[in-house]
């Protein structure tokens, strides 16, 4: 018998105590994987980066001397600008989050059989989908990054540092629901489900204006929006007002991560390990 | 504790051990309750129709499928709770290639070593050892999608071989090959099989199982219908002999009932009619001497084609 590389012995205890052990033998060569892969595509991670940007510098322009201030989160007016900033940032970080886990995990899914390659080494779906939801969150991050660079040369706020991590957050939540979701879909042509839940999530998730505009009647239908989560709670954060209701918002993210990534393992290992 | 019998030296588990196998996809039982042993170093085969319930099988082994009756082990460990840690030690071919089409040669090899944990010093080792093995080496970084399908066939089989696996799954390996192709990956193998390495190998093509198992299976209709070594099973199902004759188009009709009683048996296909017998060229006269003029004829060995026809009343090539 050839002896085995030591790197490949029996799981930890840790691992053998945790019930997850038996599933999980570490997401991070599937997202190694996905680096590889992108290795060489820098410029579509520059248009990733590009485009909420060219939004901010528009509004900026554009709405700045038209609207001039509004009510800010704790009621003390802000540059129409600083207000719609973070929640441009947390729409992009939606728009980048569903971008990546929707088609390309389609892709892997149904026709390139990927996840089938993975599953047939001691990887398993709960690998896979922390894996790819990982990968979407990094490539995420790194737009956010530099959206918040950007962002306080034109705000000039340092609260806006702590938009990064609520960010991650945000495409942690829908890369996970993304990912589910595309693992529903039979044809490319499905896609355009997605994208008609997408686009008014985008627009009424008081995004663009205060959720005080809505009358009391729909305001609730904005609320149940789990964009408007992550707009309110950047918006807060990068007024510098923090409030308890904040709370609320990080465990609604964090909740639909969390049932995302269960979903998609779950419908993972329903379709590939018959 | 060696309560898997793990290690145990004097009496070593079977590499796998199936009993009462049973897969079902809805009503339909595609593996209808199989008993398979593989021991350790041994080739074995999987010999059957499309739809006999070879893949499905094979899946289960790999521990990719869950088995919807009867017990399994594979290395000594149940696939359902040891999972991972049984695939961790074998490698698979699947039927049809999975290859990464968003890497390259190599990456592909790197990529699928590191889910297995590799160190990335040792799968940049073992990937170029594995391309001299697979004879791409040339072809290390171009991109998986213009590669011949030979050559896909090819990378897929190094790669399955990236975590040194004691026990190598492999369905169908050589469909798509050319001969040629098909020679070298043969004679890997068996350089395998000299190393240690049990191989468990699905096949359509008799000349492939006769040159590599020690021992086969036929299967049909997810059954077992028969199981031995080759000649064994040559031995046991066919003559020593069998004398093939050819008719012109539609001269066929009738001329079976001419000469059946000269051979042990015989079997009518829609080309030839096969004679079944000890002595080819004693038959062959017989033929002769009762008037039967078929245009060509040949006599051959038997070989698993027939024992295959034997037992399922059908040919394999079609
Ligand atoms: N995922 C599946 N869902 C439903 N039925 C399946 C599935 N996989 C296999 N089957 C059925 O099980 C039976 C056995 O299929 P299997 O693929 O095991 O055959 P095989 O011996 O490998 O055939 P082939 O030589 O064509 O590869 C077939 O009737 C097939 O339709
Ligand atoms: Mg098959």
């Amino acid at each position: 018998m050839r002896t085995m590389d030591t790197t490949q012995r029996a799981p930890g205890l840790v691992l053998r105590i945790l019930p997850f052990g038996r599933y999980t033998r570490g997401p991070g060569s599937v997202v190694e994987r996905s680096m590889r892969v992108h290795s060489r595509t820098w410029v579509i991670m520059v248009s990733g980066f590009a485009e909420p940007v060219v939004y901010l510098v528009a509004f900026q322009i554009g709405f700045g001397a038209l609207v001039g201030q509004v009510a800010g989160p704790g009621g003390q007016p802000v540059d129409y600008v600083a207000f719609v900033a973070p929640a441009l940032l947390a729409a992009s970080a939606m728009n980048g989050a569903i971008f990546e886990t929707t088609y390309p995990v389609f892709f892997k899914l149904r026709y390139a059989k990927v996840y089938d390659a993975m599953l047939a080494t001691p990887l398993g779906p709960v690998d896979i989908a922390l894996g790819e939801i990982s990968w979407a969150v990094i490539r995420g991050g790194a737009y956010s990054v530099a959206f918040v660079v950007v962002m306080m040369g034109l705000v000039g706020s340092p609260f806006a540092l702590l938009l990064v991590p609520a960010a991650l957050l945000v495409s942690f939540a829908f890369a996970s629901v993304g990912m589910a979701l595309s693992t529903f879909l039979r044809s490319p042509s499905q896609f355009d489900y997605i994208r008609l839940m997408v686009m008014p999530l985008f627009l009424f998730s008081a995004t663009f204006y205060p959720v005080s505009v809505y009358p009391d009647s729909v305001r609730w239908l904005v609320q149940v929006s789990p964009l408007y989560h992550g707009v309110e709670l950047m918006r807060g954060l990068a007024a510098g007002v923090l409030d308890p209701s904040m709370i609320g918002h990080i465990g609604v993210l964090a909740a639909l991560a969390a049932v995302g990534v269960a979903a998609t393992s779950r419908r993972i290992g329903a379709l590939l390990l018959g | 504790m060696a309560r898997d019998g793990e290690g145990d030296e004097r009496e070593p588990h079977p590499m796998v051990s199936g009993k009462a196998l049973v897969k079902r996809f809805g009503g339909i039982a595609a593996v209808a309750g199989i008993d398979v042993e593989v021991r350790r170093g041994e080739s074995f085969g999987f010999l059957g129709p499309n739809g006999a319930g070879k893949s499905s099988t094979m899946r289960m082994i790999a521990c990719v499928s869950p088995r919807s009756d009867g017990e399994l082990r594979v290395l000594g460990m149940d696939p359902e709770t040891d999972g991972p840690r049984i695939r961790a030690r074998i490698g698979v071919v699947p039927q049809l290639d999975n290859l990464d089409v968003e890497l390259t040669v190599r990456q592909n090899l790197q990529v699928y070593g590191r889910y297995f944990g590799l160190s990335r010093a040792h799968v940049r080792a073992k990937a170029v050892e594995l391309m001299a093995f697979a004879e791409l080496s040339d072809r290390a970084d171009d991109q998986v999608e213009p590669l011949s399908g030979g050559m896909k066939r090819r990378l897929t089989i190094a790669r399955s071989m990236v975590n040194d696996p004691e026990l190598l799954l492999l369905d169908e390996p050589t469909t798509g090959l050319d001969p040629q192709a098909r020679h070298l990956l043969w004679g890997r193998l068996y350089q395998l099989k000299q190393q240690g390495v049990t191989q468990i190998i699905t096949t359509h093509d008799m000349h492939e199982a006769e040159q590599l198992c020690d021992r086969l299976v036929v299967m049909d209709g997810g059954q077992i219908v028969a199981e031995g070594s080759p000649s064994n099973l040559i031995g046991r199902f066919s003559t020593r002999e069998v004398l093939e004759l050819r008719f012109a188009p539609g001269k066929q009709d009738g001329q079976i009932t001419r000469v059946a009683d000269l051979a042990d048996r015989h079997e009518v296909l829609p080309d030839r009619l096969l004679l079944y017998a000890d002595d080819g060229e004693a038959t062959l006269e017989a033929v002769h001497a009762r008037g039967v003029r078929p245009v060509s004829t040949l006599i051959r060995r038997s070989t698993l084609e027939d024992v295959f026809l034997r037992l399922t009343g059908r040919s394999l090539v079609e």
